[in-house]
């Protein structure tokens, strides 16, 4: 399915709404890659709350795309993986190494506050 | 009352999805409960995976095992693909063929209880995966 990207003053939130398939996780790589271009965006959401289960793959794409966006420009921070889901990545010896983890979406925000300094608005 | 096998078969990435959802799914109806359907669930997810990278199509079939003492599920993932050549290196943590993470196999053998794997070069592979109701 799907993931809607909603553009949230110099942030991106991308809210995963249902399981992914690899395809999904490509084309959010893709869209956030374009949209942090088009909008500017110093910093991207990415709410994996419903997911159920973030295998390798999914883990190896989310830290792509992290590290895809520093090199645009954009700080991304993945909010809501759930204690199983952590658990069983952690039994994988998968890490998000490099990738800012936050957990819940309003941690998230503060957390690009913080790394994301806004930009100096200009003649305004 | 038996509880339901299931097969999928495993012909694109997108049947990785259906896979772990039906495991997940009889899982919860023998009695698993939340970490080890997310464990559950994410083992078949790598091997289904396996499958979809290195022999293009498989199936997977879960279903409920039933001894005397105890009860569980089993997960076996068949396919005729190219098969291993080296499984030792092939389990090795870190190691792949395909630029992935090499963690598939190895890290399905640690999220489940017991875990076998059977290869033969140009007949395929099948991965045989227990874990008991505790």
């Amino acid at each position: 399915m799907h993931v809607p990207v909603l553009k949230q003053g110099d942030y991106l939130i991308a809210s995963v709404q249902s399981v992914l398939s690899d395809a999904d996780l490509v084309q959010l790589r893709d869209d956030l890659a374009e949209r942090v271009g088009q909008f500017r965006s110093r910093g991207v959401i990415i709410d994996v709350t419903v997911l159920d289960v973030i295998d390798s793959f999914a883990t190896r794409t989310l830290r792509a795309v992290a590290h895809m966006l520093k090199l645009r420009g954009a700080e991304t921070v993945i909010v809501g993986i759930q204690p199983d889901v952590a658990f069983a990545m952690v039994q994988l010896g998968l890490t998000l190494e490099g990738v800012g983890t936050a957990l819940d979406l309003e941690e998230g925000l503060a957390y690009l506050d913080r790394l994301a300094r806004k930009p100096v608005k200009h003649g305004k | 009352m038996e509880n339901n096998e299931a097969c999928v078969s495993i012909n694109s990435a997108a049947d990785i999805v259906t896979a772990r959802q039906k495991g997940r799914a009889l899982a919860l109806e023998l009695g698993f409960d939340g970490s080890d359907l997310t464990l559950i669930a994410t083992a078949i997810s790598e091997v289904a995976r396996n499958i979809v990278n290195h022999a293009k199509s498989g199936e997977i079939v879960v279903s409920p095992m039933n001894h005397s003492n105890k009860r569980g599920i089993l997960v076996v993932a068949r396919d005729e693909g190219p098969g291993i050549k080296d499984i030792a290196k092939a389990m090795q943590y870190g190691y792949s063929t395909n630029k992935g993470l090499g963690v598939g196999l190895p890290g399905a053998k640690w999220l489940m209880d017991e875990f076998d794997i059977e290869s033969k070069v140009g007949k395929g592979t099948t991965v045989t995966m227990k874990k008991w109701l505790h």
